[in-house]
């Protein structure tokens, strides 16, 4: 039987994430490969635009008006429409490597007992399964991984594929959600936005990182300055989130995003181990960091010794200097 | 209140030594084991719990037999008892085996809470505590970043972080909870608490005393055919300089690469 490869897609202020319109790229090169199909999925309280861009990728696309996710957690409901998909023939089903597509993910494994193969930086097809290569243990190995069966999920990270619309628009197939969500489904009360975590540090081209070198909120300042003078995003260690500068969603590393951006500049970066998991894949790294011995140098690509207060000022400068002239 | 939190044993990332054996999977021989990051950050959550609101925590792991010298770790910070299903067959479980596995012995356990990791720093799946929540068909609040229980009236209510700041989303009592960092550092074990965990039961259970857990027989969902290093990076350039010096390096360096 050849493969139903389902992209399940999440959207954000209406539109795809850009995570998810690589997800619908990757299932339409697997089906490819497999001979197979693929099928993509919109849930939201109004998906209508979302599925026309989801349509651009794949040649099939189930939209799903839920206007239950307005008010209740999006994976119980997501999961339901999945499991519909999964009777009506999908072998596998590709999500985002996000908070609600691992929840999606687990729901699903917990209910289907199918194979689960997580944080795909890269998938191929071979022979009857996707072949997953995944970043494990701290970043210590990439690993190789098949399913056992004919069906799976995997959950994908961002970058593991670059984003490509389909030669042709595909069909938009509009449904009322099920009945009942997959698993019981918690309320959402409110939805707070905090200042400092707009701009997604995930999709940013270029990231500026404060460690504890950077030694106050007002230190942040050059870091922001920098970011701001490259159109880049501020991320953070451990340390100076633990030290209150800067909030949690900024964090980089084991316990906070994992970015692949095409520049990671640190400042006061020490490099411990867990930080690195969450940014070693950058495309180039450049660090300022007064310890030379600093094992973040271990993975920079041009690694400045010095001060940060004054390297960072005359980098500032510098980069003023030449956009001026 | 009763919480019971999952704990998983993983080798310690901060002893750098960590490695797959031969077969691919984890060699345990390599590294010493700690409590996995995530489940220090639900523990030290479901310690505060009980003592604002009373009542008892308990520590729930699934791994090899010596997983109970790891569980005494997390015991010495406050749990006062722990369970262990460990069983020869289990060896190289995956996700899909490991949920049901976790189900069956927490449904055993009597608890208004039930607290894990969000994910794991040896496989960073994040779907257990989904994945558990749905066999039991209970409620999922994940990625917490606060956790207020209101036992009078059997609900709780969780910050979970968002990609924009955080939602406040709320279930009724008992529920799953996936926790982060953001609920705040760990406690260090007292030397009492060391002394009182050499004693606190930890109750082993096989996969037999489950019941009817639904685990292949015939080899895993999953498999690994090949783990390499990561791709050495290749060695970068240091400079050394006065501060204009080096900022002019590093633009260079930025318009070489078309950065800027
Ligand atoms: C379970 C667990 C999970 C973790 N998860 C994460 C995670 O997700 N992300 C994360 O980042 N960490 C994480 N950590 C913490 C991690 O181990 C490190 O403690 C942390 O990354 C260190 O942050 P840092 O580099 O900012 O600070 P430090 O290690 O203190 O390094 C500061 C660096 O700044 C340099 N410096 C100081 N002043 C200056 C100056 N004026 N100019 C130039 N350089 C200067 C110093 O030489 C030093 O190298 C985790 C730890 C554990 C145990
Ligand atoms: N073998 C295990 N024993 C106990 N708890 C586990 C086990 N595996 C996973 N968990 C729990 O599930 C969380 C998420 O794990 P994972 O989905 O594997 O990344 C962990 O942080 C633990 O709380």
């Amino acid at each position: 039987m050849p493969p139903v490869i389902l992209a399940v897609a999440e959207v954000a202020d209406g539109s795809l994430t850009k995570l998810s319109t690589e997800v619908a790229t990757l299932s339409r090169q697997l089906a490819a490969e497999a001979g197979g199909e693929a099928v993509g999925l919109v849930v939201d309280a109004a998906p209508d635009a979302a599925a026309a861009e989801l349509a651009t990728y794949l040649p099939r696309v189930v939209s799903v008006t839920s206007p239950a996710v307005a008010n209740e957690v999006w994976a119980p409901h997501a999961t339901a429409e999945v499991r519909r998909l999964v009777d009506e023939g999908v072998t596998h089903v590709l999500v985002g490597a996000t908070t609600d597509g691992r929840d999606l993910a687990g729901t699903l494994v917990g209910l289907l007992g199918w194979g689960f193969l997580a944080n795909a930086s890269g998938v191929t097809w071979a022979g009857d399964s996707p072949q997953v290569e995944a970043s494990v243990l701290g970043a210590k190995a990439i690993t190789t991984s098949v399913l056992s069966g004919p069906d799976g999920i995997l959950s994908v990270r961002l970058n593991a594929v670059t984003a490509e619309t389909a030669a042709s628009e595909g069909s938009v197939e509009p449904r009322a959600a099920a009945d009942a969500p997959a698993a019981p489904a918690a309320a959402v009360l409110d939805r707070v936005a905090e200042a400092g975590a707009e701009a997604s540090l995930e999709e940013a081209r270029i990231v500026v990182v404060g460690g504890r070198g950077v030694a106050s909120t007002e230190g942040f300042g050059i870091v922001q300055d920098i970011a701001a003078e490259l159109g880049g995003v501020v991320g953070a260690t451990r340390a100076s989130v633990d030290a209150g500068w800067i909030p949690y969603a900024r964090q980089i590393g084991q316990t906070g995003k994992v970015v692949k951006p095409a520049l990671y500049l640190g400042l006061g970066v020490s490099g411990a181990m867990q930080h690195r998991v969450g940014m070693q894949s950058a495309e180039s790294i450049v660090v300022v960091n007064r310890d030379p011995d600093a094992p973040i140098g271990e993975v920079a690509d041009l690694f400045v010794v010095g001060d940060l207060f004054e390297v960072g000022p005359a980098l500032l400068a510098e980069l003023r200097a030449r956009r001026g002239g | 209140m009763r919480i019971l939190v999952l704990t998983k044993p993983v080798p310690d990332p901060a002893a750098g030594a960590e490695r797959l054996g031969p077969d691919f999977r984890l060699d345990r021989s390599a590294s010493p084991s700690v409590v996995n990051g995530n489940d220090e950050y639900a523990l030290e959550a479901a310690l505060q719990l009980v003592e604002a609101h009373g009542g008892e925590v308990a520590i729930l792991s699934m791994a090899p037999a010596n997983g109970t010298e790891t569980m005494r770790k997390a015991l010495a910070m406050g749990a006062t008892r722990g369970v262990l299903v460990t069983d020869e067959s289990l060896a190289g479980a995956d996700m899909a085996a490991t949920i049901p596995v976790l189900a069956a012995a927490a449904a055993s356990e009597e608890f208004d809470l039930l607290l894990a990791g969000l994910d794991t720093s040896d496989g960073q799946g994040g779907a257990v505590a989904a994945g558990v929540a749905a066999r039991l068909g209970l409620p999922l609040l994940s990625a917490a970043a606060a956790i207020e229980p209101d036992p009078a009236a059997g609900r709780v209510r969780v910050r979970r972080l968002s990609a924009k700041g955080y939602d406040v989303i709320e279930a009724p009592m008992p529920a799953v909870i996936s926790c982060t960092q953001a609920l705040g550092a760990p406690r260090y074990p007292s030397l009492k608490g060391i002394m009182a965990a050499r004693s606190r039961e930890i109750a082993q259970r096989s996969l037999g005393d489950l019941g009817d857990v639904p685990v292949p027989s015939g080899g895993w969902a999953t498999r690994v055919t090949d783990a390499e290093p990561p791709p050495a990076r290749a060695a970068g350039r240091v400079v050394r300089g006065a501060p204009d010096e080096a900022a002019r390096e590093i633009v260079d360096f930025l318009a070489g690469r078309r950065l800027i």
